[in-house]
């Protein structure tokens, strides 16, 4: 169970997140949603602690983590893994050693200075890369890969965390409708079978509907919507995403409102709104 | 009114809170103000120009009749060649073998110029890399640790060669020991400034994976920013490797070692020949270096480069 309690983060007088409590138990799927600058991204990095929390507290399994450091910190970071919306992969490595390189906090200073990794590890890697069908990409360059194959790579990595929570800040944000079907449909599958926690910020409100048990709804660093994607009312979309957002966010469930299941291979949602 | 051009109709007059009006307003300020920098920082230039004329006694008819005095020295070092006897025996006088009589002893002094300056590159380069991170205002740890690092680097590369080299040479003795970590010293904080200019340069997302991911400090340099700027890091070492060969060849001078400590003797005892025929060893040498290091240089910039687009 992650627990969050009157989460604040200030930059200057922006309240980026402003009094967020949230309980997310194990093994669900949330999609946090609303416009630019709601706070989605911010909200993340503090439960990963990239940023540091103004105020209130983050906890998971009775364990308080908004205040870790050292060593501790860099191991929380490893159980609570997280992707990019610009995949954040090391272009000149091969893909090999991107996805290795979630194994750094199993390893003290030598071995990852001298990137030694174990046999055991090469292999892990390469069931993680296949599992999302990229093993045969494994010894190229990393920027030889389109959008799509290195957030999958960034996903590899990810699992090589070993992570209870998987962060997604905005996956699909930089890529076209196929790779995003593929993506989420990626997390969607490490959701379901390892039972890790996913949560996951998303631009749209179709694509939140489509793959996610919960949707979170954020507004100018607020939660103002909790609940199953049922539940999500026009009303309620009218608060998230303010009277001139609605219209996007509706027209573009107009549009995938065809795709009915996302695995039916049809021409899936639209990934961001332009 | 119209002119022909346009609906006039669709031309608003500037009223002063017209955009176009506002910019011209502020572009103008700009301008003004960019003049006025232009006239103050060219008036301090000319100032200190006239300053540095008056200090260095740069006057055309102090030039004037120092020119042909240069030509004096340069003519008596010149070796005295005689055509007929040019491929004589090194006890003619007239041949080049008698110019060059201590050839052997010149290529062993070369020889370890050369190694010298491979030493210092060497250590240089290590310094120079292990001080680059904490020396990038956008890797440093904190600020304490930039400052520190900063200025070490100022200090390192801000004395020159030649101070350095006088220190050891009194610490270690005469020999190239003393001019190689003289030389060192001044290339890790040379090389790197240049070092932690590439390291602002970089592309922190890599950075920010790698500490997402449970990653230390340690983990996101050595596998977020090396692969990113160790081509940088190679070319300029290479290029300090050139500037080192020189740097090599003068430390001599006072003490420590190379070719530069038998140049001094034979000006010291106006051994006239041996003068020109060292200076000539050594300018050839120095080209020679040079050029071959530049040709791996590019070849290895060249390399980087067709890697990248044939992946691309």
């Amino acid at each position: 169970m992650l627990q969050i309690h009157h989460l604040d983060k200030h930059f200057g007088t922006v309240r980026a997140v402003d009094d967020v409590s949230l309980q997310i138990p194990n093994g669900q799927m949330v999609g946090v949603i609303g416009r630019s600058g709601a706070g989605k991204s911010t909200l993340l990095r503090l439960i990963n602690r990239l940023a540091e929390p103004t105020g209130g507290s983050i906890t998971f399994e009775g364990q308080e983590v908004s205040t870790l450091k050292g060593r501790d910190l860099m191991a929380w970071r490893a159980r609570c893994s997280m992707i990019f919306q610009q995949f954040n992969l090391v272009n000149r490595l091969d893909v090999i050693t991107n996805v290795l390189l979630g194994r750094l906090n199993y390893h003290g200073f030598l071995d990852s200075m001298l990137k030694r990794f174990s046999l055991a590890e090469r292999a892990m890697a390469i069931y993680a890369l296949d599992r999302l069908d990229m093993a045969q990409t494994a010894l190229q360059r990393a920027d030889t890969l389109s959008g799509g194959q290195q957030q999958r790579v960034a996903i590899a990595r990810a699992l090589m965390q070993e992570p209870r929570i998987l962060l997604a800040d905005e996956p699909i944000a930089s890529l076209d409708p196929r790779n995003a079907a593929v993506v989420m449909d990626a997390l969607r599958a490490i959701n379901k079978e390892e039972g890790i926690t996913v949560v996951c910020n998303l631009h749209t409100l179709d694509t939140a509907r489509a793959y996610c048990d919960r949707i979170i709804g954020m507004q100018a660093g607020r939660v103002v919507f909790d609940g199953t994607p049922d539940s999500l009312t026009t009303d309620a979309a009218r608060e998230i995403y303010g009277v001139d957002g609605l219209d996007e966010a509706l027209s573009e469930s107009v549009t995938s409102s065809s795709l009915g299941s996302p695995d039916d291979g049809a021409e899936p949602r639209r990934a961001a709104v332009a | 009114m119209s002119n022909g051009h346009a609906d006039p109709k669709s031309i608003r007059i500037p009223d002063g809170h017209d955009p176009a009006d506002v910019f011209e307003r502020h572009r103008a300020e700009l301008e003004r103000s960019r003049r006025a920098a232009t006239l103050l920082y060219g008036g301090l230039f000319v100032l200190a120009l006239a300053a540095a004329v008056y200090i260095s006694n740069f006057y055309p008819d102090k030039l004037a009749a120092g020119v042909p005095k240069i030509g004096d020295y340069i003519y008596d070092i010149l070796p005295v060649l005689d055509p007929a006897l040019l491929f004589a025996g090194t006890k003619t006088e007239g041949s080049i073998a008698y110019w060059y009589f201590n050839l052997p002893k010149y290529l062993q002094l070369l020889a370890e110029t050369i190694n010298m300056a491979l030493f210092a590159t060497i250590f240089g380069a290590f310094g120079g890399f292990v001080l680059c991170f904490p020396a990038s205002r956008n890797l440093a740890p904190n600020g304490w640790v930039y400052f520190l690092c900063r200025r070490y680097m100022e200090f390192c590369r801000g004395v020159p060669e030649v101070i350095f080299a006088i220190a050891f040479v009194w610490a270690f003795g005469i020999g190239p020991l003393a001019g190689i970590v003289a030389i060192a010293i001044h290339s890790a904080g040379a090389l790197g400034k240049l070092f932690s200019e590439v390291n602002e340069n970089v592309d922190t997302k890599p950075m920010e994976g790698i500490r997402a991911s449970g990653g230390s400090w340690f983990d996101e340099i050595r596998h977020g920013v090396v692969p990113q700027v160790l081509p940088n890091f190679v070319s300029y070492t290479l290029l300090r490797f050139e500037i080192n060969i020189r740097a090599s060849s003068i430390i001599g001078f006072v003490g420590g070692g190379g070719v530069g400590q038998e140049l001094y003797y034979v000006i010291n005892f106006n051994f006239y020949e041996e003068v020109s025929a060292l200076v000539l060893l050594i300018v050839a040498t120095v080209t020679c270096v040079d050029l071959i290091s530049e040709r791996v240089r590019h070849r290895f910039i060249g390399r980087e480069n067709l890697v990248r687009e044939n992946l691309a």
